[in-house]
């Protein structure tokens, strides 16, 4: 599992969480709350899908991991990786 | 010098209805003779019938707030949208915590329930994929707080749980908060998403209330022989009612005058009705309307087409207009739409508000042999019928542990 692949799948959760945003632009290095619309159930919905599509646990001290594309790929590669994908 | 409550009047009319998504295109089916009832796959039963609405729900709501929100939640917005740009209000300068939002309910919140209990099916019944919006989404006042997120409404916003009597309530109880002085506007109604939920269909089927017929339009025929049950619907009404005085000073289109209503109890069955109650309550609408059973041009049936129901309706309806009322139409919205449950009464008054312009009596359809049994005078069955006078409606609307409500619409006349 590459990075690049890791924020691709945390751009695809939340494509099916904000369906009106324009993701095309989204700065990694940037906080996704900063760039578009999302509240803390959103952050919620990022975390229930990781857990049903992907089989990964985020715990609610690590959420600040899931800040900006950037921090996403940082946090879930290793987890993905270890879930051998 | 007694008490005189301000007059209420309807003001905007804003529905959803398997057969027309605005009152235009409802009233011209329902003249039309047009039904509404179409296949519809339901888990675990499979193909079955239902009332669907066909509304564009992207109209009013993000995808992100369908998403989110509820099928109830999403036709009570497009309903109070609707409602708001019939009335003509000049919405902005509305002092907004004077609006209330007060919406009848069969039930809410098994839809969401039941597709989360789905979903964590697929995960071995484990609750930590259980969703997190479930309980926002199943409060009882859902559908009211979803139309005031989406307009802005901070005065009272709530259901009224009622059964299948709550769409009449809704109005009612708007016109008292009106009454009272406890808001300048309101929005009221009714609304339902219950085709979305298995237990309605199960449940119907189960006590062997469920409609079937291999033409889904023929599936839904109170007093016909041949009836065989409920035909369940979703659907919504959304009304805006104002003091009389208000609608005036603003120069409003006004499509009838609260007359008078009542609301009352059975205390005898969990399901079956009780047609002294229905006829005690059709009789203090009356009497708060102070107007005489023959004042009614036209009685909308509660009749959902079940066999006992129908009859016991139409016992009711016999001991009130059975005698004298020669100028009393009665005729059943239902046979086109289906049962739309917490949307019944509303949308069944708002088909019939139109008779006040065009004089036209929309007829009972499907009915291809009528059950002697609910053969009472002044029935309406399957051709419009145009008459000479329109001056009051009745609406009935009952539901199961023996709510029945009777609201009553007059013409306006200064």
């Amino acid at each position: 599992m590459t990075k690049d692949a890791c924020k691709q799948i945390v751009l695809d959760i939340i494509a099916d969480i904000a369906p009106d945003e324009d993701l095309s632009n989204l700065k990694p290095d940037v906080r996704l709350r900063d760039q578009m619309q999302l509240d803390s159930m959103d952050f919620l919905d990022i975390v229930m899908e990781l857990r049903k599509q992907h089989g990964i646990e985020v715990p609610e001290a690590d959420y600040i991991h899931l800040a900006s594309l950037d921090s996403c790929a940082d946090y879930l590669t290793p987890k993905f990786e270890a879930l051998g994908k | 010098m007694s008490f005189q409550p301000a007059r209420i009047v309807i003001t905007g009319i804003g529905l959803t209805a398997p057969n027309g998504n605005s009152l235009s295109e409802f009233r011209q089916n329902l003249l039309a003779g047009v039904a509404g009832v179409e296949p519809f796959d339901v888990r675990y039963m499979g193909r079955l019938i239902a009332g669907v609405c066909h509304y564009d729900p992207l109209r009013y709501q993000t995808r992100k707030g369908l998403r989110v929100g509820t099928r109830a939640g999403s036709i009570s917005i497009y309903c109070a949208h609707e409602a708001l740009k019939d009335s003509g209000l000049a919405f902005d300068g509305m002092p907004k915590d004077r609006v209330g939002i007060y919406l009848g309910c069969t039930e809410h919140g098994n839809v969401e329930t039941e597709n989360e209990i789905y979903a964590i099916s697929k995960f071995n019944y484990d609750t930590k994929y259980w969703s997190h919006y479930h309980n926002p989404r199943t409060v009882a006042n859902n559908p009211a707080g979803e139309i005031s997120l989406a307009l802005g409404i901070t005065g009272p916003a709530y259901t009224i749980g009622a059964a299948c009597a709550a769409g009449n309530l809704g109005l009612i109880h708007a016109a008292q908060m009106l009454r009272l002085g406890e808001v300048d506007f309101a929005f009221c109604g009714g609304v339902s998403e219950s085709i979305h939920t298995f237990g309605i269909f199960a449940g119907f089927k189960s006590q062997g209330a469920l409609a079937t017929h291999a033409d889904p339009k023929k599936a839904s025929r109170p007093f016909d022989k041949g009836r065989n049950g409920i035909v369940v619907s979703e659907g919504g009404c959304i009304y805006t009612l104002e003091r009389l005085d208000d609608a005036l000073a603003r120069g409003a289109k006004i499509y009838g005058e609260i007359a008078g209503y009542c609301v009352n109890s059975d205390a005898s069955d969990y399901v079956l009705p009780n047609p002294g109650r229905q006829a005690e309550c059709v009789r203090k609408a009356l009497v708060n309307a102070k107007l005489a059973a023959a004042d009614i041009h036209i009685v909308n049936t509660h009749a959902t087409a079940t066999p006992q129901g129908d009859i016991q309706e139409c016992e009711a309806i016999r001991a009130v207009f059975g005698q004298g009322c020669p100028e009393t139409n009665i005729n059943n919205t239902k046979s086109y739409i289906g049962h739309c449950m917490g949307a019944a009464g509303a949308l069944e008054l708002a088909g019939n508000l139109p008779s006040f312009d065009d004089l036209i009596v929309h007829p009972t359809i499907n009915v291809d042999d009528l059950d002697p049994l609910c053969a009472i005078d002044g029935l309406v069955l399957n051709q419009p019928r145009k008459v000479a006078k329109v001056d009051a409606i009745l609406n009935n609307s009952f539901g199961m542990l023996g709510i029945n409500s009777t609201l009553i619409v007059k013409r306006f006349a200064a």
